[in-house]
């Protein structure tokens, strides 16, 4: 393996969030039933005409924008022509010689803690195309059923030069990509339903040697999918070298049941897809004023926002880069923070990176959804700060806030009578009744035994219902025993 | 009654003279006599062609009726009408009845016409005969031996033989004008981008254009000023403040009504390659724009030579990606029998499409094919913008420039259809002006043995007024375009 280096380049098929379709009116929404959404631009009737819609093109700028790529001020759309049923023109519009964006990187961070490092993946480019529609080939004994409610929706096609070295380089792209184009609200992420799709072209060479054949992985709809495909190819294209064969240039499907790549279509059966521009559609001119006026839209971006976390609020990268994983965590989580106030962003952070996201997880919810909102969350954490609570109240406080026992930490500490004791008269009356109360333990603990101090305090905690201030019960006793 | 020009019918309605059912009625009568020897019509549909002439009667009892409202027309089966069976000349269409309406119907319906009926042409406007219809050739109503001209050829002979006042028509290479010429019609082709292509079948996206055909200049403009206009349903329409075209004509006829008129004259149109006889009626029609007032200039279109190979790449590219939607899935012909999803493609396409549309979808492939697309198709690119040049050079020293529309008169039905290359010549003086996208038209200058010839024009981008109202002049000074073949009572 050691000899071997693997170079992956991935193409990703972004459905754009628009409402309708890239060149019809009809709705993009899932699920409809099979054709409803389908209009005759759609369908290609005989003398039809496709009119861009500009939401799609609004989207490929955002893209542009938060990958530092190039917007072309023109671009052209061109028809890749080939038959199948389920693209009714008999061409796809797609743009080929002239695409809307150029250029720009997407970062990605690998390994974890310390020894993470970043590396830009350089995009080649991306363009705007339609969708086709879909071929079901089951219920219509023996014949295909055409859904194509599909066929139309806005893509954009992100394609990244060969620079990735190993699966886990691709799917940290892969991932970054998938939160980005979310974070710039240009799709909804559902891999599920097809809204997010890669292809990875792998090949393997000897270190310093030209490229090697690739072969392209089709339609990956899942990251650990992604992984295991690369993963299998790798191994079988090192197989087939090391065994005297050659890698022919191929598509290939991953079988996630086998685990195994297979041959799909050869380069002899590649179709010569005779790109020409459209000419129903004028080339797509995007002049500065449109780019700046979206720019004015577009939210801070991750990196940005993960830098600025640092410097502001003193996280650390690690706990920086998890609150930017997504929008609606960082916005969350600087939510918290204006209640908490700036200096329990520290501990801010670690309640929505631990106790929020796990308790996010049991309940299968999405930080949009949680019961807890970030104010509230602000409002648990300052009572940390100002010693009202200890962190172990806190999180009592902060599961009856997820079951809605108030509206707020201030009202469930006052209502179930949680506030820290901090008189030290109160906490010396009540070690003093501890110690009289476990004369052995005091014994242990002066023969010698250290565990009996800590089963003192735990005594001590428990008569004030974990109310007292641990660090105070535990300098009082040292001073009582001492 | 059946004679009249457009504006007179409108006038006989006002005056009630006639109610739109029976003018209908009229022209249906017509058709149902002479349409089986002509073939100008492929569909008919009495019902609702007297149904929308009773809601137009209904609509100008109203007091709601306007210049086109009431009157029949005949349109050309490239344009999908809702409920009309629209077939494209072709059997892959034969049985597709059009769930919408293209925009230039639509366009005339709001106008209160009657669609009288659909036209026949050559199979997806690709000939320039009619021959190469499913539905068998057009017959010239000036001698039914011979074609009408093409691809518009069903809509030409319809109006020639009194069986609508006029009709709708396309133009890609000179689909109006050569038939317009060949018939004894006037014919228009706008500016690229001033019709919606909406609704119109496609054939050659960059070069397709709809326009009039009528007996006069004065019938066209009513009709364009009904057909035009921006259409954001067609990203290549233009957005344009709304002109009437018909504003020059109404100026009275006056002794030099066309003094200080520039006519240009490439030399490229008046060397060899045209009928003599064809050559000697333009030439006396442009001594008759003289003795109007204008004067003649010596122009050249150095690059015109270029535009018949050009055509016949670009033309064919665009129409081999356009015809890729007739696959037999969801519309329209479909083989029988296949074995698989190839043979129910190669079957469907092999049945439904005739040889010239075949001709051209592999000269089309070929020509876009990896490898060959520079060479040709970028190529053919080149020399259309260079065509392009030569007229805005020209532009500079003339105002409309004039030729023939066609090298000959009506050929005989067979003589060219075995021939492509002689078939694609015959658009030789035409082809260029929808490479420049620029408007032309075709006016009645004349006959030689009998066979009408025409004139064409050919105007600057958005000239359309100008030469609806220089031919508007001629025909005000001569009677060639109010000739009428014998034999059609």
């Amino acid at each position: 393996m050691n000899q071997w280096e693997v170079v992956i380049g991935i193409e990703t098929h972004v459905q754009l969030s628009t409402q309708s379709k890239i060149f019809s009116g009809a709705s993009t929404a899932f699920g409809a039933a099979p054709n409803v959404q389908a209009c005759a631009v759609d369908l290609a009737l005989p003398g039809v005409l496709p009119v861009l819609n500009k939401g799609a093109v609004e989207c490929a700028i955002r893209f542009g924008l938060a990958v530092g790529a190039q917007i072309a001020p023109k671009s052209v759309f061109a028809r890749k022509n080939y038959f199948y049923p389920d693209l009714p023109k008999g061409y796809q519009i797609s743009q080929f010689e002239l695409p809307v964006v150029v250029g720009g990187g997407v970062a990605i961070q690998l390994g974890q803690g310390e020894n993470a490092v970043e590396k830009i993946v350089e995009l080649t480019r991306a363009h705007l195309e339609e969708d086709a529609g879909k071929s079901l080939h089951e219920d219509f004994h023996g014949k295909s059923g055409i859904d194509l409610n599909r066929a139309g929706t806005p893509l954009l096609e992100i394609v990244t030069e060969p620079v990735m070295r190993s699966s886990a380089e691709a799917v940290a792209y892969a991932r970054a990509l998938h939160a980005l184009v979310r974070w710039i609200g240009i799709c909804d992420g559902n891999m599920q339903e097809g809204s997010f799709r890669c292809d990875a072209n792998v090949s393997v060479r000897r270190p310093g040697q030209p490229f090697g054949t690739r072969r392209e992985i089709k339609n990956l709809n899942s990251f650990r999918f992604m992984q295991q495909a690369i993963d299998y190819e790798v191994q079988w294209q090192i197989a087939t070298i090391e065994d005297g064969g050659k890698i022919q240039q191929a598509t290939v499907l991953f079988d996630p049941d086998s685990g195994e790549t297979r041959a799909m279509r050869s380069k002899e059966d590649a179709h010569d897809y005779r790109y020409f521009p459209d000419p129903d559609l004028l080339p797509l001119v995007i002049d500065r004023d449109w780019v700046e006026r979206t720019r004015a839209t577009m939210p801070e971006l991750p990196t940005a926002k993960r830098d600025r976390f640092v410097a502001d609020y003193g996280l650390s990268a690690y706990d920086a880069t998890a609150l930017t994983a997504a929008l609606e965590v960082a916005d969350f989580y600087e939510a918290a923070v204006a209640v908490a106030g700036k200096a329990s962003a520290k501990p801010c952070a670690n309640w929505v990176t631990v106790d929020l996201a796990a308790r996010l997880n049991k309940d299968g919810k999405d930080i949009g959804e949680s019961p807890v909102s970030a104010a509230q969350l602000g409002g648990l954490v300052a009572r940390i700060a100002d010693n009202t609570i200890s962190n172990n109240i806190a999180k009592k406080v902060f599961e009856a806030l997820w079951n809605g026992e108030g509206s707020t930490a201030d009202e469930i500490i006052e209502k179930q009578g949680l506030k820290q004791i901090t008189d030290t008269g109160a906490i010396e009356t009540l070690i003093d009744e501890v110690l009289a109360a476990n004369a052995a333990m005091v014994a242990e603990f002066r023969a010698g035994k250290e565990k009996a101090f800590n089963a003192l305090v735990g005594q001590a905690m428990k008569a004030t219902k974990g109310k007292a201030n641990p660090q105070q019960v535990n300098e009082l006793l040292r001073k009582k025993l001492g | 009654m059946i004679a009249r020009s457009l504006t007179e019918l409108a006038q006989a309605l006002a005056a009630k003279e006639i109610s739109s059912v029976e003018l209908t009625q009229l022209y249906l009568d017509r058709i149902a006599r002479h349409n089986p020897q002509i073939n100008a019509f492929v569909s008919l549909d009495a019902e609702r062609s007297l149904a929308q002439a009773r809601a137009a009667d209904a609509r100008r009892a109203a007091g709601d009726a306007g210049p086109l409202t009431g009157i029949p027309l005949a349109q050309k089966d490239i344009f999908c009408a809702k409920g009309w069976r629209t077939t494209c000349g072709s059997k892959m269409l034969g049985n597709f009845v059009s769930p919408y309406d293209a925009t230039v119907i639509e366009k005339f319906d709001a106008a209160g016409a009657v669609n009288l009926g659909k036209t026949n042409m050559d199979e997806f406007a690709m000939g320039s005969s009619n021959e190469t219809s499913f539905f068998g050739p057009v017959r010239n109503p000036w001698d039914t031996a011979r074609v009408p001209g093409g691809s518009s050829g069903g809509s030409a002979a319809a109006v020639a033989a009194l069986l609508a006042p006029a009709a709708t028509g396309t133009d890609t290479g000179g689909s109006i004008r050569q038939p317009a010429a060949l018939c004894n019609l006037t014919g228009l082709k706008p500016t690229y981008g001033v019709v919606s292509r909406y609704g119109m079948i496609a054939f050659a996206s960059s070069l397709d254009q709809a326009g009039p055909m009528a007996r006069s200049a004065e019938d066209c403009a009513l009709l364009l000023n009904a057909m035009a206009g921006f259409d954001e349903r067609d990203s290549t329409s233009l957005y344009r403040p709304r002109e009437d075209y018909a504003r020059a004509l109404a100026a009275p006829a006056c002794d030099q009504p066309l003094a200080g008129l520039r006519i240009g004259l490439p030399k490229e149109f008046f060397g060899d390659g045209c009928d003599p006889e064809v050559m000697g009626l333009v030439e006396a029609a442009i001594a008759e724009y003289r003795k109007l007032g204008a004067e003649t200039v010596e122009i050249s279109l150095p690059n015109m030579k270029l535009s018949v190979p050009a055509y016949y790449v670009i033309a064919p590219a665009e129409a081999s990606s356009n015809l890729s939607r007739f696959d037999g899935v969801r519309y329209g012909h479909r083989a029988a029998e296949y074995a698989n999803l190839d043979e129910m493609y190669s079957r469907s396409r092999a049945e439904g499409f005739g040889a010239e549309v075949k001709r051209r979808i592999l000269i089309g492939a070929y020509v876009l094919s990896h490898g060959y697309y520079d060479a040709y198709y970028l190529q053919a690119q080149r020399i259309r913008r260079l065509i392009a040049d030569d007229f805005v050079a020209a532009f500079r020293q003339c105002d409309v420039i004039m030729g023939p529309t066609s090298p000959g008169t009506a050929f005989k039905l067979g003589e060219k259809a075995a021939d492509p290359v002689q078939m694609y010549l015959s658009d030789i003086y035409t082809i260029a002006v929808n490479l420049a996208g620029l408007p032309g038209m075709s006016l009645p200058c004349g006959f030689a043995n009998g066979l009408p010839a025409g004139l064409q024009l050919i105007g600057n981008y958005f000239d359309e007024a100008r030469l609806l109202d220089v031919a508007h002049r001629y025909q005000q000074a001569t009677d060639w375009h109010r000739q009428r073949p014998a034999g059609l009572a």
